[in-house]
Parts: structure tokens; sequence; C-alpha cells
């Protein structure tokens, strides 16, 4: 410790230079944390997924339907401890751009499944007493209630394109009765769940069917057999169904957005390359211009290694001071929220991530600080000093 | 000496030097190779799927659907209202009657070449008059589905994205079973990303009795529109709304290739500024290690605009050559490069090419300049302005 002094000071040598090779590694943090929300954003549902949780749709495809009346066979199969079942209302506030995460549920079920969502006890009893009650994720509650002042006790209308009422009308009307909070982070906080009954009752058309069944088996190791068995209970039957892993369904639906970790990958890398090559020159620059110096101290008794040592700590402080501004700067963006609710519920710089960060600004500054160290190491005082 | 050839013999001293600092010359030069390379490729996307989306939706084309939906999915049409549709005025006919063609549009599941793991795949039951309505649609292998028959045409990107769609296969959806007869092109548009099957073989498939989604119809001319739109939105049978075919593809991908555009030019923004930290700190060094060399050309009587000027002339050297080796590097890496995603209005998949074109070159080329005239100016102006004695005496 007692030699960071004489780092800091050969840092402030050349104080433009610093400041630049900072800046450049502050920009290359700042991306990285950025894309790791973005990526966080769009498959963040399979690292929320419950291990221990199935999701069974149609087999043809998940706009296809299927009878509610499958929930006891399927409850009566070994193995599985619960089912509720969810269906895509596709609804929207006031204009199709407002789009709500809408779902009729049965509220006897819903968020026993889904243990991550949480509701006052009151707000719950209150849900399950009023039919037209909705409970809304708070992420959803805080946006409106800044934009449009939604409160418990507010009547919503919520249009949806695919379900029309009886009596042709479009515009369904909800009461908020309730909001839930989440307790994992990152989980979804932008749903609008509403009875299945008034749903159903409500709608002309597919009465008694429902999207998918959300299913949870005893033993999480026996989840692709209980799947199986699912599947075969409904073979040639006239809704045959596809179980599987509420993972894998996140996934599945991740890979349909692109491949996003791919070309993710592919512009980490570029960015990296080039910041690495920018910092590795500029630290070399610095140890060449320093070859007297270096000369000077090794004669005065500094040995190969403490130079190694000084070379290598010059790179990993600058490569600390701009990678640390960088992620701090990109966990205020995942704070600010996403600019695309509607598209991007989730929002989040993980702490995985930021570990993942740590460690490459650690790793940058090592190795663009490696060739010039040593190069400084093998330097001989001789050669050196006569320069 | 005049002012001109000062700053060519200083500028052409200059770039015969770089040589010497190679290493920093092309630490710059990849740097904005770099940049150059991440804003067109990415760019590229938006610009593939908005080509797909746009190319698809001629003005001359309307489509029909429910009131209230906004997409083929959410929507529903009799068959009676589908028959009052084709016969308003502004529809353009030949001799088998008006052009127009009632569909269906359902998802099925696929997996994909790329993954393995299964995607929404759009298919569309559609009557014969399709091929008419469209025009752009052409054969690559095999022949046109006959009406009543379970036979299958796929467009040429869904073909090639997900796995089971060879000619003469037959595929399994549900119960049913559909022989694979013919691939087609769309001319790059939105229809070759779907499988195309007779409307009335897909309404028992997916238990849509005698309804479909969408009626898509050619006008007589692209000026029919508003005659043809007041006919059906005010028909009180019908409760129906019209679109042209552009506008309606235009608006159902505006969210993606809005989302796609902003998210590249931030990414392609923030590498931007990394790159000009890197090009400054180049320009800098090329400025300090040479600092004798320009007090002593001063010295001799040169003056500082065309030191000046020089430096410029170098700094902007180097991001021409990264500019124009990231462009290329984008162009060969990206375009035609195939790829799908989600259309987030039906939740089905959108197959494309990216697209670099001539104007994201361009785009490049323009950005990569300004990138190497900013890089330069600073260091320019420092190294035209230092004191020639103190210069002279520095090491």
């Amino acid at each position: 410790m007692k030699f960071l002094s004489l780092v800091f000071s050969n840092l402030k040598r050349k104080k433009l230079r610093t400041v630049l090779t900072v800046l450049s590694i502050f920009v290359a943090f700042v991306l990285f944390g950025t894309l790791c929300i973005i990526k966080e954003a769009f498959t963040g549902g399979i690292s929320m997924a419950g291990a221990d949780r199935l999701m069974v749709m149609h087999k043809m495809s998940i706009i296809q339907s299927l009878p509610i009346s499958y929930t006891d066979r399927i409850a009566n199969l070994p193995g599985v401890a619960a089912i509720t079942h969810l269906s895509w209302f596709g609804g929207y506030y006031k204009d199709p751009k407002n789009f709500l995460a809408s779902f009729p549920v049965n509220p006897d079920t819903y968020f026993a499944m889904f243990p991550e969502f949480t509701v006052p006890p009151e707000q719950m009893a209150a849900w399950k007493a009023k039919r037209n009650g909705v409970i809304v994720g708070k992420g959803l509650f805080d946006r409106y209630a800044k934009s449009d002042g939604w409160k418990i006790g507010s009547v919503i209308p919520v249009n949806s394109p695919i379900w029309r009422r009886e009596g042709d009308n479009e515009t369904w009307e909800f009461e908020i009765v309730g909001v839930y909070d989440v307790t994992k982070k990152g989980a979804d906080n932008t749903q609008f769940l509403f009875h299945y009954d008034y749903f159903d009752e409500g709608r002309t058309l597919s009465k008694g069917e429902i999207g998918w069944f959300s299913v949870r088996v005893k033993d999480p190791d026996r989840a692709p057999d209980i799947a199986a068995a699912i599947d075969k209970e409904f073979a040639n039957s006239a809704y045959e169904t596809k179980a599987q892993t509420e993972a894998a369904a996140m996934q599945g639906f991740a890979s349909q957005v692109g491949d996003i970790g791919t070309i993710l990958t592919a512009v980490l890398s570029a960015v990296f390359f080039t910041i690495l090559l920018v910092a590795g020159n500029t630290m070399g620059q610095a140890v060449r211009e320093r070859t007297e110096e270096i000369g000077v101290l090794k004669a005065m008794g500094f040995t190969n290694g403490l130079v190694l040592f000084l070379v290598l700590a010059e790179s990993t402080v600058i490569a600390l001071i701009g990678g640390l501004l960088g992620l701090t700067v990109a966990k205020l963006i995942a704070l600010a929220g996403s600019p695309v609710p509607e598209m991007l519920p989730i929002f989040n710089f993980s702490d995985r991530d930021l570990i993942t960060g740590l460690i490459l600004v650690i790793v940058l500054g090592i190795i663009a600080g490696i060739i010039p160290a040593l190069q400084a190491m093998r330097l001989q005082i001789a050669v050196a000093l006569r320069r | 000496m005049n002012y001109l050839s000062q700053i060519f013999s200083i500028a052409l001293f200059n770039l015969r030097t770089i040589p010497q600092r190679t290493g920093s010359s092309i630490t710059a030069a990849i740097g904005i190779a770099g940049v150059v390379a991440v804003l067109v490729g990415v760019l590229s996307i938006a610009e593939g799927f908005k080509k797909a989306m746009t190319s698809a939706g001629s003005p001359d084309v309307a489509i029909v659907l429910r009131k209230g939906s906004t997409d083929e999915m959410s929507s529903g049409i009799s068959r009676e209202q589908t028959r009052i549709i084709a016969d308003a005025p502004g529809i353009a006919r030949n001799a088998a009657g008006p052009i127009t063609s009632a569909e269906l549009f359902v998802i099925i599941s696929l997996p994909k070449i790329s993954t393995g793991t299964d995607a929404n795949v759009p298919m569309r039951g559609v009557e014969p008059g399709a091929f008419d309505v469209r025009g752009t649609i052409k054969l690559l292998q095999g022949r046109r589905i006959e009406p009543g028959k379970n036979e299958i045409m796929v467009g040429a990107g869904a073909a090639s994205s997900f796995a089971g769609l060879e000619l003469g296969k037959t595929l399994e959806i549900g119960q049913n079973k559909w022989e694979v007869v013919g691939i087609f092109s769309a001319n790059g548009g939105l229809a070759e990303s779907e499988i195309w099957t007779d409307a009335g073989v897909l309404q028992p498939a997916y238990k849509r009795g005698t309804t479909f989604q969408s009626v898509y119809a050619r006008l007589a001319s692209p000026g029919a529109f508003q005659q043809f739109s007041d006919a059906v939105t005010k028909d009180p049978q019908l409760e129906v709304k019209t679109e042209r075919l552009s506008d309606f593809y235009a608006s159902q991908s505006d969210m993606l290739s809005n989302f796609i555009t902003t998210i590249g030019t931030f990414i392609a923004g923030m590498m931007a500024l990394g790159a000009l930290f890197g090009a400054l700190n180049t320009m800098y060094g090329a400025i300090s290690t040479r600092t004798r060399e320009i007090a002593t050309l001063r010295a001799l009587g040169f003056g500082s605009g065309p030191v000046v000027i020089s430096v410029l002339v170098e700094s902007l050297a180097l991001a021409l050559i990264g500019g124009t080796l990231g462009a290329a590097l984008a162009y060969i890496a990206f375009n035609g490069m195939q790829t799908s995603t989600m259309n987030w209005q039906t939740f089905s998949q959108v197959t494309f090419a990216f697209a670099v074109t001539p104007a994201l070159l361009l785009q490049a080329i323009i950005w990569a300049s300004i990138l190497g005239l900013l890089g330069g100016l600073f260091p320019a102006i420092r190294a035209a302005r230092l004191p020639i004695a103190s210069a002279l005496r520095e090491t």
C-alpha cells in the first residue's frame, strides 16, 4: 500500500491522457450494464421461472384454448400438487398503445400458484368478494396513479380487441380493489388480474375455455415425467396439450424474439476488444515514456516483481475508476425504469451481472497492463539508463 | 512557400510518418471501425425489418378487419359479411369476379432451425384470389395449393427458418396432415414468413366454423380507396374498419423498428463516444511525441494554420480507413443474413434479412469522418499553440 502514492502520482503526470482513458472505460461499462439490462428484460422470465411449475397449453399453439374441464383431470394425475389457469385477454386502457398484461384468473388458486406475488390479506378478501374487482401490479398501478389518478376504488374501462361482451359492447369495466407487490426482484409487477367467472359470463365466444394451465408438481426432478403424463392423458383428444416446465416455456418465448443473446455477445465483444486496445495502447505509451525512470527505480533497488506490480496497479486503478463509474451509471439507468413498459416490463441490473461487471473491470485492468508491465519488468538497468 | 503548399508538405510528412506510430494509429482506426460496424450492423436489422413490412403492403390493396380489432389475430368476419365486402364499389375485377380474398390467420408451433426451440409460425388460410390481390407471389419450387385439399405452400423465409418445411414433406398440425406442395417468394415481403393453405380447409382444423378474420381486396386504383372505405364502413350489416395494406403494415412495424433503432443508436452513440476518447488519445499522443518536430517546423517558418490542418488531415485519414473497414466488415458480415423475430402485435414470427443499404454505408462514412475531425481538432489546436521556444526544449 505504501506505493499507492507512487501509482497516483504517475497517473497525474499526463492528466489529460488519464482522464481520456478513464472516460473510454467508463463508456464501455455503461454499455456493458445497459446490454445486461436489455438482455435481462428479454429473458428475465427464465430466471424468474419456478422450478416446480409447468405450463400446459394447446398443442397447436398458445392462441388455441383448452376446456376448463381439464382442471380436475390434471389435478388428479399423480405428482400434481396444485393447478390454476390463465387466459390471454389482450386488453388495453383507452388507447391500443396502453397495452395491459391482463389475465382472467381463478381468484382462489392464482396467488397460491405464484407466491412471488404478494397481496395484503384485506385486499385479497375484497378481491374475492368483488365480481368485477381487479388486482394490479405495483409497477402498473404506480404508472397510472401518476398519470391518470388510479387509486383503490377507481373503475377502469378496458378494451379487448379479442373478447367482446354480450350486447356488442367492447368495453369491460373493472374496479381496482388491490395492488400486488413482488418478493423477487425483477419479477413482473405489471399484471392486471381479474375474475375468470366475470369474464366467462360476459364474453360471447369460447365459453368454458381457458388459455393455459399452470401446474405445480410435488417433486421438481420429476417435472418432465409429469409433463409427459399430462400430454399422454389428452393424446388423440379434440384438445391435445403441450406441457413443459415454466423455464422451457419462457426460454422458448425469449428465443422467439430473436437471437438476442448472440447479437448482444457479439456487440459486447466488439466493444471490449476496442476498449482493450485503447487502454492497452495508452498504458504501453505511458511505460515507454518512462523507460529512464524505471531504470532509476530499479537501480535504487526496486525488484522486478515490484515494478511489475506498480505498472499493473496503475492500469487496474484506471480501469477501476472508469469501470465503477460506468457500472454505477448503468445501475441508475435500471432504477430509472423501462422506457417501453408495455413491451419490456422488467428492467433490472441484477447483482449477478454487477459482479460479472466488477470481475471484468479487474480483468480489463490486468490484461491492459500486462504487456507494458512485463516490458518494464524485463528492462535492464543499463539499457534503460543509456537512453 | 504559400499556404496551400505548406499544408500539403506538412500533411504529407505526417502521413508518411504514420508507420512509425503503427500501434496507436491502428488502435484509433480499429476503434472507429468497431463503431461503424456496430452502428451499421444494428441499424441494418431495423432496415431489414422495415423492408419486410413495407414491401408487403401496396397502397392499392385494402385490408378489412372487424371494427375495434388492432390486428388480424383478434378480428372476425362472417362468410356473409365477406360476400358483402366483395361486392363493394372500388374493387378491381377480373374474369372470375372481384379480386378479393377472405383469409384466416392462425399460428402453429414449429421448431426453429437455429435454436431447436418451438416458435409461433403464422399460417394463413387464403382464397384463390389471394394471388391476384398480392400480385407479388412467385413460385420458387413446386406448384400452388389447390382449393379444398390439405396442401400448404411455404414462404421462402419460413422454409429456411423452421424445420420440416421441405417440398414434399408432410406436416402434422393437431390431428390434420398437410403436404408441402410449393415454396414461394413475395418480393421480400411479410408473406415470405407465412405458410399458406386453403381457408376452407383451415377453418375446421381450427374450429372456426365458417368465419374468417380479414378480407384483402385489390382496389381498381389507389385512388379508389376512399370510395371502397366509405361503402364498407358505413354499411350497418358489416361493422368493420378498413385500411390500406401499406398503412396497416407500417403501423404494425412501428413498435419493433422504433425499438431497434433507439437501442441501436444508443449503443452506437456510446461506442462513438468511447472511440472519440480513443482517437483523442491517439492524436494527443501523436502530437506529444512530435512536439519538437512541430516546433522545428514552426521555427522554419511554417504557419500554425497549416499545422492544425495537417493534424486534422492525419486524423481524418485514420478515421476514413477505419470507417471504410468497419462498413465493409458490416456489409460482409450482415447483409442478407436471414433472421426472424416476433411481431409483437400477433405474437407470430416474422422472417427477414438484414439490409445494409447504401444509405446506411454513407451514414457510416459520415459518422467516421465526424469522429476523425473531432478527435483531431483539439490536439491540432494544442499543437499550433505550443510556444516554439519551450517546445524545442522539451524531450
